[in-house]
Protein backbone atom coordinates (compact mmCIF):
# COMPACT_ATOMS: atom_id res chain seq x y z
CA UNK A 1 0.00 0.00 0.00
CA UNK A 2 1.05 3.62 -0.37
CA UNK A 3 1.78 4.14 3.31
CA UNK A 4 2.68 1.91 6.23
CA UNK A 5 -0.52 2.17 8.27
CA UNK A 6 -2.45 -1.04 9.00
CA UNK A 7 -5.04 -2.62 6.71
CA UNK A 8 -8.24 -3.53 8.59
CA UNK A 9 -9.84 -6.79 7.47
CA UNK A 10 -13.44 -7.47 8.58
CA UNK A 11 -13.97 -11.18 7.88
CA UNK A 12 -15.80 -13.86 9.87
CA UNK A 13 -14.27 -16.82 8.02
CA UNK A 14 -10.94 -17.69 9.64
CA UNK A 15 -9.73 -19.59 6.56
CA UNK A 16 -10.39 -16.56 4.32
CA UNK A 17 -8.62 -14.30 6.82
CA UNK A 18 -5.64 -16.66 6.81
CA UNK A 19 -5.64 -16.61 3.00
CA UNK A 20 -5.48 -12.79 2.98
CA UNK A 21 -2.61 -12.92 5.50
CA UNK A 22 -0.77 -15.48 3.36
CA UNK A 23 -1.29 -13.39 0.20
CA UNK A 24 0.09 -10.31 2.00
CA UNK A 25 3.18 -12.32 2.94
CA UNK A 26 3.64 -13.76 -0.56
CA UNK A 27 3.28 -10.30 -2.11
CA UNK A 28 5.60 -8.80 0.52
CA UNK A 29 2.96 -6.32 1.61
CA UNK A 30 4.44 -4.96 4.81
CA UNK A 31 1.33 -3.23 6.22
CA UNK A 32 0.16 -4.83 9.47
CA UNK A 33 -3.10 -6.74 8.89
CA UNK A 34 -5.64 -6.18 11.66
CA UNK A 35 -8.32 -8.87 11.62
CA UNK A 36 -11.82 -8.24 13.03
CA UNK A 37 -14.30 -11.13 12.93
CA UNK A 38 -17.40 -9.02 12.25
CA UNK A 39 -18.53 -5.44 11.65
CA UNK A 40 -19.03 -4.77 15.33
CA UNK A 41 -15.44 -5.70 16.17
CA UNK A 42 -14.12 -3.70 13.18
CA UNK A 43 -16.07 -0.63 14.32
CA UNK A 44 -14.79 -1.07 17.88
CA UNK A 45 -11.22 -1.16 16.51
CA UNK A 46 -11.81 2.12 14.63
CA UNK A 47 -13.36 3.80 17.67
CA UNK A 48 -10.49 2.92 20.01
CA UNK A 49 -8.36 6.07 19.90
CA UNK A 50 -5.11 4.30 20.81
CA UNK A 51 -5.33 2.10 17.68
CA UNK A 52 -3.60 3.19 14.48
CA UNK A 53 -6.15 4.29 11.92
CA UNK A 54 -6.09 1.94 8.91
CA UNK A 55 -5.13 3.21 5.45
CA UNK A 56 -7.63 0.79 3.86
CA UNK A 57 -10.49 -1.47 4.96
CA UNK A 58 -11.14 -4.85 3.32
CA UNK A 59 -14.74 -5.79 4.06
CA UNK A 60 -16.64 -9.06 3.84
CA UNK A 61 -20.42 -8.59 3.50
CA UNK A 62 -21.94 -11.71 5.06
CA UNK A 63 -20.94 -11.62 8.71
CA UNK A 64 -22.83 -12.27 11.96
CA UNK A 65 -23.70 -9.56 14.55
CA UNK A 66 -23.01 -6.59 12.25
CA UNK A 67 -22.81 -7.38 8.55
CA UNK A 68 -20.81 -5.49 5.91
CA UNK A 69 -23.65 -3.21 4.80
CA UNK A 70 -24.45 -2.22 8.40
CA UNK A 71 -20.74 -1.56 9.02
CA UNK A 72 -20.51 0.55 5.84
CA UNK A 73 -23.55 2.58 6.87
CA UNK A 74 -21.93 3.30 10.25
CA UNK A 75 -18.48 4.13 8.83
CA UNK A 76 -19.65 6.32 5.96
CA UNK A 77 -21.91 8.46 8.16
CA UNK A 78 -19.16 9.10 10.71
CA UNK A 79 -16.99 12.12 9.75
CA UNK A 80 -14.02 10.58 11.57
CA UNK A 81 -14.04 7.40 9.44
CA UNK A 82 -15.82 8.19 6.18
CA UNK A 83 -12.63 9.11 4.29
CA UNK A 84 -11.03 5.69 4.77
CA UNK A 85 -11.37 3.76 1.48
CA UNK A 86 -13.36 0.53 1.88
CA UNK A 87 -12.96 -2.33 -0.60
CA UNK A 88 -15.59 -5.08 -0.46
CA UNK A 89 -14.12 -8.59 -0.59
CA UNK A 90 -16.98 -11.06 -0.76
CA UNK A 91 -18.43 -14.21 -2.33
CA UNK A 92 -21.68 -12.40 -3.22
CA UNK A 93 -21.98 -11.41 -6.88
CA UNK A 94 -25.59 -10.25 -6.44
CA UNK A 95 -26.08 -6.98 -8.30
CA UNK A 96 -28.22 -5.74 -5.39
CA UNK A 97 -25.21 -6.03 -3.04
CA UNK A 98 -22.93 -4.35 -5.62
CA UNK A 99 -25.26 -1.37 -6.08
CA UNK A 100 -25.95 -1.03 -2.34
CA UNK A 101 -22.21 -1.09 -1.59
CA UNK A 102 -21.41 1.59 -4.20
CA UNK A 103 -24.31 3.71 -2.92
CA UNK A 104 -22.49 3.49 0.41
CA UNK A 105 -19.34 4.77 -1.32
CA UNK A 106 -17.11 1.71 -1.48
CA UNK A 107 -13.92 2.10 -3.51
CA UNK A 108 -14.08 -1.34 -5.13
CA UNK A 109 -16.13 -4.55 -5.02
CA UNK A 110 -14.12 -7.70 -5.51
CA UNK A 111 -15.34 -11.29 -5.57
CA UNK A 112 -12.97 -13.57 -3.63
CA UNK A 113 -11.40 -15.99 -6.09
CA UNK A 114 -11.62 -19.58 -4.81
CA UNK A 115 -8.28 -20.64 -6.27
CA UNK A 116 -5.28 -19.36 -4.24
CA UNK A 117 -3.25 -18.30 -7.28
CA UNK A 118 -6.13 -16.13 -8.51
CA UNK A 119 -6.65 -14.83 -4.98
CA UNK A 120 -3.03 -13.64 -4.85
CA UNK A 121 -3.45 -12.00 -8.27
CA UNK A 122 -6.54 -10.15 -6.99
CA UNK A 123 -4.64 -9.00 -3.90
CA UNK A 124 -1.72 -7.93 -6.11
CA UNK A 125 -4.07 -5.76 -8.21
CA UNK A 126 -5.60 -4.24 -5.05
CA UNK A 127 -2.14 -3.55 -3.63
CA UNK A 128 -0.89 -1.97 -6.88
CA UNK A 129 -3.93 0.30 -7.16
CA UNK A 130 -3.73 1.45 -3.54
CA UNK A 131 0.02 2.02 -3.94
CA UNK A 132 -0.60 4.18 -7.03
CA UNK A 133 -3.46 6.08 -5.40
CA UNK A 134 -2.92 8.68 -2.72
CA UNK A 135 -4.49 7.85 0.64
CA UNK A 136 -6.04 10.36 3.00
CA UNK A 137 -4.05 10.70 6.20
CA UNK A 138 -5.16 13.59 8.36
CA UNK A 139 -2.47 13.00 10.95
CA UNK A 140 0.47 12.95 8.56
CA UNK A 141 2.79 15.89 8.24
CA UNK A 142 2.02 17.81 5.08
CA UNK A 143 5.29 18.42 3.20
CA UNK A 144 3.61 21.03 0.99
CA UNK A 145 2.28 22.97 3.97
CA UNK A 146 5.73 22.79 5.56
CA UNK A 147 7.37 24.17 2.43
CA UNK A 148 4.80 26.91 2.17
CA UNK A 149 5.51 27.90 5.77
CA UNK A 150 9.22 28.04 5.03
CA UNK A 151 8.64 30.18 1.99
CA UNK A 152 6.31 32.46 3.94
CA UNK A 153 8.90 32.80 6.73
CA UNK A 154 11.58 33.56 4.19
CA UNK A 155 9.52 36.34 2.67
CA UNK A 156 8.61 37.93 5.94
CA UNK A 157 12.14 38.05 7.35
CA UNK B 1 -12.97 -2.67 -17.36
CA UNK B 2 -14.57 -5.52 -19.31
CA UNK B 3 -17.94 -3.79 -19.14
CA UNK B 4 -19.01 -2.13 -22.39
CA UNK B 5 -20.37 0.89 -20.51
CA UNK B 6 -18.65 4.17 -21.31
CA UNK B 7 -15.81 5.68 -19.35
CA UNK B 8 -16.38 9.37 -18.76
CA UNK B 9 -13.34 11.64 -18.76
CA UNK B 10 -13.87 15.11 -17.32
CA UNK B 11 -10.96 17.33 -18.32
CA UNK B 12 -11.11 20.91 -19.51
CA UNK B 13 -7.56 21.19 -20.84
CA UNK B 14 -7.58 19.66 -24.35
CA UNK B 15 -3.92 18.61 -24.08
CA UNK B 16 -4.70 16.58 -20.91
CA UNK B 17 -7.66 14.89 -22.56
CA UNK B 18 -5.54 14.09 -25.61
CA UNK B 19 -2.73 12.51 -23.56
CA UNK B 20 -5.16 10.40 -21.53
CA UNK B 21 -7.02 9.35 -24.69
CA UNK B 22 -3.71 8.31 -26.23
CA UNK B 23 -2.77 6.30 -23.12
CA UNK B 24 -6.19 4.61 -23.09
CA UNK B 25 -5.75 3.96 -26.82
CA UNK B 26 -2.49 2.16 -26.13
CA UNK B 27 -4.47 -0.04 -23.70
CA UNK B 28 -7.19 -0.67 -26.30
CA UNK B 29 -9.81 1.38 -24.47
CA UNK B 30 -10.04 4.68 -26.35
CA UNK B 31 -13.28 3.82 -28.12
CA UNK B 32 -15.11 3.53 -24.78
CA UNK B 33 -14.01 6.93 -23.59
CA UNK B 34 -16.45 9.82 -23.60
CA UNK B 35 -14.74 13.15 -23.08
CA UNK B 36 -16.62 16.14 -21.74
CA UNK B 37 -14.68 19.42 -21.71
CA UNK B 38 -15.39 20.82 -18.27
CA UNK B 39 -17.63 19.92 -15.38
CA UNK B 40 -20.79 21.64 -16.64
CA UNK B 41 -20.76 19.57 -19.82
CA UNK B 42 -20.07 16.47 -17.72
CA UNK B 43 -23.06 17.09 -15.46
CA UNK B 44 -25.28 17.75 -18.47
CA UNK B 45 -24.06 14.50 -20.06
CA UNK B 46 -24.70 12.53 -16.84
CA UNK B 47 -28.17 14.01 -16.33
CA UNK B 48 -29.35 13.44 -19.90
CA UNK B 49 -31.60 10.36 -19.68
CA UNK B 50 -30.82 9.18 -23.20
CA UNK B 51 -27.08 8.91 -22.44
CA UNK B 52 -25.85 5.62 -21.04
CA UNK B 53 -24.53 6.04 -17.49
CA UNK B 54 -20.75 5.54 -17.39
CA UNK B 55 -19.12 2.63 -15.56
CA UNK B 56 -16.50 4.97 -14.11
CA UNK B 57 -15.72 8.69 -14.08
CA UNK B 58 -12.14 9.94 -14.40
CA UNK B 59 -12.02 13.51 -13.09
CA UNK B 60 -9.04 15.71 -13.89
CA UNK B 61 -9.15 17.77 -10.72
CA UNK B 62 -6.38 20.27 -11.40
CA UNK B 63 -7.79 21.39 -14.68
CA UNK B 64 -11.20 21.93 -13.16
CA UNK B 65 -9.97 23.71 -10.01
CA UNK B 66 -12.72 24.38 -7.47
CA UNK B 67 -15.26 23.41 -10.13
CA UNK B 68 -13.91 19.86 -9.80
CA UNK B 69 -14.85 19.71 -6.12
CA UNK B 70 -18.27 21.21 -6.90
CA UNK B 71 -18.73 18.57 -9.61
CA UNK B 72 -17.87 15.80 -7.13
CA UNK B 73 -20.33 17.22 -4.62
CA UNK B 74 -23.09 17.41 -7.27
CA UNK B 75 -22.51 13.84 -8.51
CA UNK B 76 -22.29 12.30 -5.06
CA UNK B 77 -25.43 14.04 -3.78
CA UNK B 78 -27.50 13.00 -6.82
CA UNK B 79 -29.28 9.67 -6.09
CA UNK B 80 -29.16 8.66 -9.77
CA UNK B 81 -25.40 9.29 -10.05
CA UNK B 82 -23.98 8.88 -6.55
CA UNK B 83 -23.08 5.20 -6.93
CA UNK B 84 -20.82 5.74 -9.97
CA UNK B 85 -17.20 5.46 -8.82
CA UNK B 86 -15.13 8.61 -9.43
CA UNK B 87 -11.34 8.42 -9.72
CA UNK B 88 -9.47 11.72 -9.44
CA UNK B 89 -6.51 12.42 -11.71
CA UNK B 90 -4.33 15.24 -10.46
CA UNK B 91 -1.08 17.01 -11.27
CA UNK B 92 0.11 17.11 -7.67
CA UNK B 93 -0.58 15.39 -4.35
CA UNK B 94 -1.96 18.40 -2.46
CA UNK B 95 -2.84 16.92 0.92
CA UNK B 96 -5.94 19.08 1.37
CA UNK B 97 -7.25 18.06 -2.08
CA UNK B 98 -6.65 14.39 -1.24
CA UNK B 99 -8.52 14.67 2.07
CA UNK B 100 -11.36 16.70 0.58
CA UNK B 101 -11.73 14.28 -2.35
CA UNK B 102 -11.94 11.21 -0.09
CA UNK B 103 -14.36 13.11 2.12
CA UNK B 104 -16.50 13.38 -1.04
CA UNK B 105 -16.20 9.60 -1.53
CA UNK B 106 -13.79 9.29 -4.44
CA UNK B 107 -12.59 5.77 -5.25
CA UNK B 108 -8.98 6.74 -5.87
CA UNK B 109 -6.76 9.81 -6.22
CA UNK B 110 -4.01 9.34 -8.79
CA UNK B 111 -1.21 11.81 -9.39
CA UNK B 112 -0.55 11.75 -13.13
CA UNK B 113 3.06 10.90 -13.95
CA UNK B 114 4.60 13.49 -16.29
CA UNK B 115 6.45 10.77 -18.19
CA UNK B 116 4.21 9.22 -20.88
CA UNK B 117 5.29 5.59 -20.33
CA UNK B 118 4.63 5.98 -16.61
CA UNK B 119 1.21 7.47 -17.38
CA UNK B 120 0.31 4.45 -19.53
CA UNK B 121 1.43 2.19 -16.67
CA UNK B 122 -0.74 4.16 -14.21
CA UNK B 123 -3.74 3.87 -16.55
CA UNK B 124 -3.04 0.12 -16.85
CA UNK B 125 -3.15 -0.25 -13.05
CA UNK B 126 -6.44 1.70 -12.97
CA UNK B 127 -7.81 -0.53 -15.75
CA UNK B 128 -6.70 -3.74 -13.99
CA UNK B 129 -8.31 -2.71 -10.72
CA UNK B 130 -11.62 -1.65 -12.25
CA UNK B 131 -11.69 -4.80 -14.40
CA UNK B 132 -11.37 -6.88 -11.26
CA UNK B 133 -13.99 -4.85 -9.41
CA UNK B 134 -17.69 -5.30 -10.03
CA UNK B 135 -19.45 -2.07 -10.95
CA UNK B 136 -22.86 -0.63 -10.08
CA UNK B 137 -23.55 0.08 -13.77
CA UNK B 138 -24.61 -3.50 -14.32
CA UNK B 139 -23.38 -6.63 -16.10
CA UNK B 140 -19.71 -6.60 -16.90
Amino acid sequence: MRDSRPVLLAEDDSIDAMTVRRAFRDLKVTNPLVHAINGEEALAYLKEKTNDRPCLILLDLNMPKMNGIEFLTAVKTDPAFKKIPVVVLTTSSEQRDVVESFRLSVAGYIIKPVDYRNFVEAMRTINMYWTLSELPDEKAEDPNAHNQTLVACGRSS
Amino acid sequence: MPTTKPLLLVADRPEDALTIRRALGDLGMAERMVHTPGTEHALAYLRCVTNEKPALILLDLNAAGTAGIEFLRAVKSDPSLGAIPVVVLSDSPQRQDVIQSFDLNVAGYIVKPTDYAALVEAMRIIQDYWSLSYLPAGPR
